[in-house]
C-alpha cells in the first residue's frame, strides 16, 4: 500500500519533469528556428514553395468556412435583433464579431487542423525515413533547408488567412442581410462605419492571427521535429498538434482578448 | 506544378489578403471617416453629457460634418467641456449656434447636433458655444412626469 503511493508520487514527479523537459527542448527549438529563418533571406525559393502549401492550399476551406459563417451570424443575428427593431445593425454586429473573435480564431483552429497537422506528418515522417538525419550527413542543415521556411510560412500566412476570412464573411453576411432578409444596404455598411475603429478592432484582430499564427506553426513544427519516429509515435504526434494548437489558440485568445478589450 | 505557377499563386494569395484588408479597412472601419481634410476645433460646454462619448458624430440639419474629439469635466464650471473638430468646408456658423445632444432612433447613440443662429459673425477655431440642450436623462424625465402628475391632482 505504501509502496503503491510512492510509486504513484514518482510517476507524477516523472510526468512533471518529462513535460518540463519537452517545454525546454520545444523553446531551445524555436531559439533556433528563429535563428535558421535568417538565412532565408538568401533563399526566398524556400519560403515561397512553403507559403504555397501552407497558406494558399488552406486558402479554399478558410474562404468556405468563412462565407458560411458570416452568413449564419447573419440570419441568427438578424433573428435576435428583429424583436427590437434593431436589424439595421446585423452588420455591425456580424462585422464586429468577425473582426475581434471570430476570424481569427476560427482561422486559427482551421489552420491547425489544415496546415499545422500536415506539417508534423510531414516533418514528422521526415524524421521516421532518416531524411533530417541523412540532411546532417551531407553537412545540410536541416533547421535552416526544412524548419525554418516551413514555421516562417505560417506565422506569415495566418494573419494574411485570417483577414480574407473576415472580409469573405461580411460579404457573406451581407448576401444574406441584404439580397435574402431585405435589409436596407445602406445601414448595414455605414453602422459598421460608425462604430468599427481602424485600430481598435481590425489591427487587434490582426495582431491576435498573429500571435496565434506563431504559437500554431511552432506547435506544430516542433511536435514534427520531435515525434517519437515509428508510425504511431508520429499518430500521437498528429494528434497532439491538432489538441495543443487548439487548446493554446482558444486559452491565448481569452487573454488577449482581456488585455485588448477589457475596459 | 513549376515554380513559376508557385509563385504566381502565392503572389494572389498575398494579393487577395490585402484587398481584404483594404476592403475591411474603407468599407467596414471608420478609416474612411479618418478624412485627410483640414479639421478645426470648437467647444460646447453642456450641464449634461448623458451617453456622449469621444468619436461621436457632429451633425447639422442631419448632415454629418465633424466629431468629437474630447469630453472632459471643468471642476470650476460644474459643466462637461465638449471638444469637436468640424471639417472646415463648414465654417460657417453664427456664433449664436445652438448645440444639443439627440439621439438617433428610440435607444441609438447620442450625437451633437447643431441649430443655426442668425448672426452675421461665425464661430472661429477655439470658440466655445454656450448656448447647449443637455442630453435627456430619462431618469430625470421621468421624474419631472410624476412631479407635474401630482400636481395635477392637487
Amino acid at each position: 500500500m505504501f509502496n503503491g503511493r510512492l510509486d504513484l508520487l514518482q510517476h507524477i514527479g516523472a510526468n512533471t519533469l518529462q513535460r518540463f523537459r519537452r517545454l525546454g527542448r520545444g523553446s531551445l527549438f524555436l531559439f533556433d528556428v528563429v535563428v535558421g529563418c535568417a538565412s532565408l533571406i538568401s533563399r526566398p525559393g524556400l519560403l515561397i514553395k512553403q507559403l504555397y502549401s501552407v497558406g494558399v492550399q488552406t486558402l479554399l476551406i478558410i474562404v468556405v468556412a468563412g462565407l458560411f459563417v458570416g452568413m449564419v451570424m447573419a440570419l441568427q443575428s438578424y433573428y435576435a435583433l428583429v424583436d427590437f427593431g434593431a436589424e439595421d445593425s446585423v452588420g455591425v454586429m456580424v462585422a464586429l464579431s468577425l473582426l475581434r473573435e471570430l476570424g481569427p480564431v476560427i482561422t486559427a483552429l482551421l489552420f491547425a487542423g489544415r496546415a499545422g497537422s500536415a506539417l508534423t506528418a510531414e516533418i514528422g515522417l521526415m524524421k521516421a525515413t532518416e531524411q533530417l538525419s541523412g540532411m546532417e550527413m551531407m553537412a545540410v542543415n536541416p533547421m535552416k533547408r526544412i524548419i525554418a521556411p516551413r514555421f516562417l510560412a505560417g506565422f506569415l500566412s495566418m494573419p494574411l488567412l485570417a483577414t480574407i476570412f473576415s472580409a469573405v464573411g461580411v460579404m457573406g453576411a451581407y448576401v444574406v442581410a441584404v439580397e435574402f432578409l431585405g435589409l436596407d444596404s445602406g445601414a448595414f455598411w455605414s453602422q459598421p462605419q460608425n462604430k468599427v475603429d481602424l485600430y481598435l478592432d481590425i489591427y487587434n484582430g490582426i495582431i491576435k492571427s498573429v500571435v496565434f499564427g506563431f504559437v500554431a506553426t511552432w506547435i506544430a513544427v516542433f511536435e514534427g521535429y520531435d515525434c517519437v519516429p515509428t508510425s504511431e509515435g508520429l499518430g500521437q504526434a498528429t494528434t497532439r498538434t491538432v489538441v495543443h494548437s487548439s487548446l493554446a489558440i482558444l486559452f491565448l485568445d481569452f487573454v488577449l482578448t482581456a488585455l485588448m478589450f477589457a475596459k | 506544378m513549376t515554380s513559376r505557377k508557385i509563385e504566381m499563386m502565392v503572389g494572389l494569395f498575398v494579393v487577395a489578403a490585402m484587398a481584404a484588408f483594404f476592403m475591411l479597412a474603407m468599407s467596414v472601419s471608420n478609416m474612411s471617416s479618418y478624412s485627410g481634410g483640414e479639421n478645426y476645433e470648437l467647444i460646447a460646454r453642456f450641464d449634461n453629457v448623458g451617453g456622449l462619448k469621444v468619436r461621436s458624430p457632429v451633425s447639422a440639419a442631419g448632415v454629418k460634418i465633424g466629431r468629437i474629439t474630447d469630453i472632459q469635466y471643468n471642476s470650476d464650471t460644474y459643466e462637461a467641456e465638449v471638444s469637436m473638430e468640424i471639417d472646415v468646408k463648414y465654417d460657417k456658423f453664427p456664433v449664436d449656434t445652438a448645440a444639443s445632444i439627440l439621439t438617433s432612433g428610440l435607444l441609438g447613440e447620442q450625437y451633437v447636433g447643431f441649430e443655426p443662429g442668425a448672426e452675421d459673425e461665425y464661430l472661429k477655431a477655439g470658440d466655445v458655444i454656450d448656448l447647449t440642450q443637455s442630453a435627456l436623462v430619462l431618469e430625470q424625465i421621468i421624474g419631472q412626469f410624476l412631479y407635474s402628475k401630482a400636481d395635477d391632482e392637487e
